[in-house]
């Protein structure tokens, strides 16, 4: 059996931001899924949602429950990631100031996901969007 | 498991109005034929509901005073918000008080307090543990961690709470000065809280507790006060310090930690925002969290009396009219931590905190996402006002209810209200079906 919890993220929206990682925390709450395996998703399912708030046009985010793992896919529709290589670095950022003096868009969200997850994969297209596509195995 | 929580219902008081069931952090009251239900294992104490209720049917049970008389010594253990509840400026004369109600010694919590704080920095500066930090301090917080968020009971500070170092040291001290068995020996703690009641009962990360009873601070409040008015010269009993003392109000604790970075915060449902964004991976640079249920911290406690906005300015007072003799009085928290030979160990849990899974849907989890999918599908036929006639606090939780069994959809009085125009309908559309043999009006 499988779960889907697909949510739209509005791109700017700071007072929605969260929501939606919220919901796929509170769902594996009631699914009675191990501590450790929720902080994971937590985390990186956090970070997901609030890169695509702060740096797409808008996208989606979407987990897929399963008995013995969680997908967790971000996908946006642009602008896509020049560096790949660099946006992975920790503390590289692209975010525009006036976000990072709300204190997001500390460069974290993408090695934070990598580091979280238990497969981790990233697909960027200059101008086109990015997906992330992540697995947290429930051990 | 018996005395899971302290808090109870005045049937009679009752109306069955549905303010308790929105306020409750744990979803844990249902309307059930006009009256409040609390569901045991979800109750946290947080006291929440006793605020809420605007005809007084929630209240906590505690101990009475004349319960001290079970033991030979008796020894109250003031919390430090006791302090505030009266207009005194001199702390001595509310110890003097509560032993001219019948108490043989008083141990300040507040003093506890300090020995906690002393214990908290040793904690926090051993590699072994995960940061933010979560304060032990308050019952309701940490029970409220065990039920919602339970990837972060391993932050929580795995360290006796001042109320149970007090009652410790309080009975170690008598049994060697005064040579009384342990069990002659009564700790009574005089308390603003009702998630202590629980917690004496069915400790948290302890086997047992030192505390043989919790007195409600609104039960002595008028007697103090009467003693109060007699008390004229009074002996020094007082060691604690503006540290100690200010653990009675939101903040106080990681004040006297002296940590930079901390974060406090009251109000049970302000903590859990907060606890979720320690979830989510933020705070991360927060070394320490204190978290209070009751607004204002435990000066707001469900069973003081004073206001707590007052009750706070009260505590701040005190605790500067201390500052010249503070370093005297710290120097009291070394002695007794010498005199006792304690370690952080002896203060430390013994047991590990475990999850209360009461909201999960089913403890096998191919299960529990089948009801998950029926909770939804159930949820999508409700009207989503989340209005709170049926007796559960959201469409949600009345969906879920249902999944568990213990409702019906027909609980919602929009279905019922559907299902009975649908009833209607049939009604009008059989009554013309007439036999053939019967001739029809219209024709
Ligand atoms: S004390 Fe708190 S947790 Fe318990 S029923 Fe009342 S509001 Fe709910
Ligand atoms: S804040 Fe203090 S009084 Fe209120 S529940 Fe927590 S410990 Fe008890």
């Amino acid at each position: 059996m499988l779960l889907e919890l697909e949510f739209e993220i509005e791109p700017g929206n700071f007072m929605l931001a969260g929501e939606a990682s919220s919901k796929i925390k509170e769902t594996l709450k009631k699914l009675g899924v191990k501590p450790e395996v929720l902080k994971k998703v937590a985390i990186v399912s956090y970070e997901a949602e609030m890169n695509i708030v702060i740096h797409s046009v808008g996208g989606i985010l979407k987990a897929i429950i399963s008995k013995d793992k969680i997908e967790v896919i971000a996908q946006d529709k642009g602008p896509g990631i020049e560096d790949i290589e660099l946006a992975m670095k920790e503390g590289y950022s692209t975010a525009p100031e006036e976000i990072r003096n709300l204190g997001f868009g500390a460069g974290m969200g993408l090695p934070n996901m990598k580091k979280y997850s238990d497969y981790f994969e990233i697909d960027s297209q200059k101008g086109k969007g990015t997906r992330v596509y992540m697995i947290i195995y429930n051990k | 498991m018996k005395n899971l929580h302290s808090i109870m219902l005045d049937k009679e008081k009752c109306k069955g109005c549905t303010n308790c069931i929105k306020r409750c952090p744990t979803e844990a009251i249902r309307v059930r034929n006009s009256k409040a239900r609390i569901i045991d294992q979800r109750c946290i104490d947080c006291g929440e509901c006793i605020r809420t209720c605007p005809y007084h049917a929630k209240y906590a049970i505690t101990n009475s005073l004349e319960e001290i008389n079970r033991f030979q010594y008796k020894i109250a253990l003031p919390a430090p918000s006791f302090y505030a509840q009266f207009e005194v400026d001199d702390v001595n004369k509310l110890l003097y008080a509560l032993l001219e109600l019948g108490f043989d010694d008083v141990f300040e919590v507040a003093k506890a307090a300090e020995i906690v704080t002393h214990f908290t920095k040793q904690f926090i500066l051993s590699e072994k543990n995960k940061k933010p930090i979560i304060s032990s301090a308050c019952p309701a917080v940490v029970r409220l961690v065990q039920t919602k968020f339970p990837d972060l009971i391993e932050n929580i500070l795995p360290i006796a709470s001042p109320m149970e170092v007090a009652a410790y040291i309080a009975k170690k001290k008598t049994q060697r000065e005064k040579r009384i068995e342990e069990d002659k020996i009564g700790a009574f703690f005089i308390s603003p809280c009702a998630a202590k009641m629980t917690y004496v009962n069915s400790p948290l990360g302890f086997e047992r507790s030192y505390v043989d009873g919790v007195i409600a601070i609104k039960d002595v409040y008028g007697l103090v006060r009467s003693k109060l008015r007699e008390i004229k010269d009074v002996k020094s009993l007082s060691i604690a310090s503006g540290k100690g003392i200010g653990w009675a109000a939101s903040g106080g604790e990681s004040l006297a930690l002296e940590v930079e970075e901390y974060v406090n915060v009251d109000g049970i449902h302000n903590v859990a925002r907060v606890l979720e964004e320690i979830e989510n991976g933020k705070l991360k640079d927060i070394i320490y969290f204190e978290g209070l249920a009751c607004s204002g911290g435990c000066v707001g406690g469900p069973l003081a009396v004073e206001n707590p906005y007052v009750a706070k300015n009260r505590i701040k007072r005190l605790c500067s009219n201390l500052k010249d003799k503070e370093e005297s009085l710290s120097a009291w928290t070394e002695e007794i931590i010498n005199s006792f030979s304690l370690k952080l160990r002896d203060v430390i849990f013994e047991k590990e905190l475990e999850t209360n899974p009461v909201l999960e849907l089913d403890s096998d989890i191919e299960r529990a996402m089948e009801k998950f999918e029926k909770v939804n599908n159930i949820l999508s036929m409700l009207p989503g006002l989340d209005c709170g006639a049926c007796g559960s606090p959201t469409c949600k939780t009345l969906a879920e209810d249902i999944v568990r069994g213990f409702a019906n959809d027909t609980d919602c009085i929009f279905v019922l209200r559907e299902n009975i125009k649908e009833l209607a309908n049939k009604m009008v559309e059989l009554s013309n079906k007439l036999p053939p043999s019967l001739e029809r009006n219209d024709e």
